[in-house]
């Protein structure tokens, strides 16, 4: 498949994209991001992140203060690439083999536009299978997203599982 | 041939799946030696429950555990900390449904009856149906002892046995060791819990955390990509020693490796110039000189039995839930007013544990794995000589050894022995 289809906005400013336009490229970018998280292209998903890109799994609470509280996985740029390249080793154990994975995303809703940024409110249900057995996961996630050179690209991706206040077990695919 | 169709409830003779230096997987799966370890360790002996400054103010609780069972750990209306069960007397409902909070009362939700955060019963709802009865003797179940040592809260479900000092035995110095690299000498552990569920006994989890034999393998993968050096500290040359303190504690003590480095804050893969507020908040606390030597020796790496791991920056509290399920509990060590610390303290242990973590994520991946393997019958016994002839005593008289030598699991099994052995009293 084909990397992101180019998002041609006047003056490129997000503002001036037809809403319908702006939700359905919103949707492309969600869904291609998916597929390269499902399929491990781990290079291909490390690609979209910006310079001062974060993913952030919140634990105890949708909310939850990053900079004060225990999250379950709080990177910044430089961390996303090292979780990246330890996944590439082949010695990640708990994804040696690897997860089979597939996530629906969903209930896509377009949140504030800026000329060049839009944050995004999705919910993703993920099944995963691997050697301990079958576990779905469920949660409620927000992106900000970029416009550069006409694709989007990822500055935060927020991860709020549903049930991240009870013990969970390993999460070690992309989220 | 063990049988395990006759053999009574109960009647698990341990001397024959323990020896000095092999075990017998069954006692990682069979339910039945499970059940025996909730009476005989789990309900009986010292276990780690909780930190006071978890329940800062008069009035605060946090849901805590002992084994399987749900703890309240209360600082009361008198300032006292309790450790209060979470069942009410009436009918046996599940009095508080929330993880933490802030309150002088529990009412239970089935009939109303309300209670003191001491535990006593305060009221009947409709008293009329109660006239003449006694409110005394009706209160919450309580852990019988608690014991509290530099802020960590310990309680036993037994109404006698050894102190907690006692069981603590020379342990007790690696709680004085992590204390010490506070400059108030006081933690701060409130930067809340991640609750890693993990498809094993909790056996394995014990023995794995100071089993210097295993990260050279199962976290290659981020030494090799953060081009970590930590990977020497397990290797041939390594001069880290594993320890058994006796009473199932056991450590892996890399304070001869910091100390030939020699340099102040290694221990934390840092230095004194990136953490100014921590180091002179430690010069001004201790004196510069015991101040280098603390920031020199770093913080302990020991694994007090059987649920209290401090695997110095981190600490772990395992809780098994079945003989197959387990969780692992873990939060950053935080250190009373000192942000600067804390902040990098708390950033290095989300990258390092829980269930994304770089190393935590691989370990429970063992953890589930030797459970299955357990499972499997043939080999029945596990081998556990790795060192043997190279242990020696220390200058206390504590078995010590090279940090990829098996002493620790050994101790730990001895220990086990002893506790699975015991009559009731
Ligand atoms: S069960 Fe609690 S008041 Fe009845
Ligand atoms: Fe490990």
């Amino acid at each position: 498949m084909t990397a992101q289809i180019a998002i041609a906005t006047a003056d490129n400013d997000l503002r001036a994209l037809d809403p319908v336009a702006l939700h359905h490229n919103v949707a492309q970018f969600l869904f291609h991001e998916a597929r390269l998280a499902d399929s491990h292209d781990y290079d291909g998903w490390d690609a979209l992140w910006e310079e001062d890109g974060i993913y952030w799994v919140p634990a105890n609470g949708m909310d939850t203060d990053p900079e004060t509280q225990m999250s379950v996985l709080y990177d910044n740029r430089s961390r996303i690439h090292v979780r990246i390249e330890q996944l590439k080793t082949g010695r990640r154990h708990t994804q040696t083999p690897r997860s089979e994975l597939a996530r629906l995303i969903s209930n896509i809703e377009i949140g504030e536009v800026a000329a060049a940024e839009v944050t995004v409110f999705a919910n993703s249900m993920i099944y995963e299978d691997n050697l301990r057995g079958e576990t779905v996961w469920a949660a409620r996630n927000e992106y900000r997203l970029r416009l550069v050179n006409g694709n989007f690209r990822l500055v935060r991706k927020k991860i709020a599982l549903v049930n991240n206040g009870k013990p969970m077990f390993t999460l070690s695919f992309l989220v | 041939m063990l049988n395990t169709e006759t053999r009574p409830a109960g009647k698990v003779d341990y001397s024959a799946l323990i020896e000095p230096t092999r075990i017998n997987s069954r006692l990682y799966t069979d339910p039945d030696i499970f059940q025996e370890e909730m009476e005989k360790i789990w309900y009986r002996s010292w276990v780690y429950v909780g930190h006071v400054s978890e329940v800062p103010n008069r009035n605060d609780y946090v849901t805590k555990s002992i084994g399987p069972t749900p703890v309240l750990l209360v600082r009361d209306r008198n300032d006292e900390i309790r450790l209060l069960l979470n069942k009410c007397p009436h009918r046996g409902n599940q009095l508080c449904a929330y993880r933490q909070g802030n309150r002088a009362t529990f009412t239970c939700p089935y009939h109303s009856w309300t209670f003191s955060n001491t535990g006593d019963l305060m009221g009947y709802a409709l008293a009329d149906g109660y006239e003449g009865a006694s409110k005394t003797g009706v209160g919450l179940g309580k852990v019988p002892r608690i014991a509290i040592y530099r802020g960590f809260v310990f309680g036993s479900f037994a109404e006698t046995g050894p102190t907690l000092e006692e069981h603590l035995g020379g342990a007790k110095a690696a709680l004085d060791q992590l204390c010490d690299n506070a400059p108030t000498g006081e933690l701060d552990l409130r930067a809340g819990f991640l609750q890693h569920r993990t498809k094993a006994n909790w056996k394995f989890m014990v023995e794995n955390e100071t089993d210097g034999y295993h990260p050279g393998f199962v976290h290659g993968s981020i030494f090799q990509v953060t081009k970590s050096g930590i990977a020497n500290l397990y290797g041939k040359d390594s001069i880290a020693l594993t320890r058994d303190y006796g009473n199932g504690h056991t450590e892996f003590d890399l304070r001869p490796e910091w100390r030939r480095i020699d340099k102040p804050l290694n221990w934390f893969g840092t230095t004194a110039d990136r953490l100014p507020d921590y180091v002179a908040a430690m010069n001004a606390a201790y004196g510069p000189d015991r101040a280098r030597q603390i920031m020199i020796d770093g913080s302990p790496h020991t694994m007090i039995f059987p649920n209290l791991f401090i695997a110095e920056i981190q600490m772990f509290v395992i809780q098994p839930i079945s003989v197959d399920e387990s969780i692992q509990h873990v939060t950053a060590v935080q250190f009373k007013d000192a942000p600067d610390i804390n902040r990098r303290l708390r950033q290095q242990t989300m990258g390092s544990v829980g269930p994304a973590g770089f190393l935590l994520a691989d370990d429970t991946e063992m953890y589930e794995r030797n459970h299955r393997g357990a499972r499997i019958r043939d080999p029945e016994w596990l081998v556990l000589t790795r060192g043997l002839h190279r242990e020696r005593k220390d200058e206390n008289g504590y078995t010590i050894a090279h940090s990829t030598d098996e002493v620790p699991q050994r101790g730990i099994w001895r220990h086990y022995l002893s506790l699975m052995q015991e009559q009731p009293a």
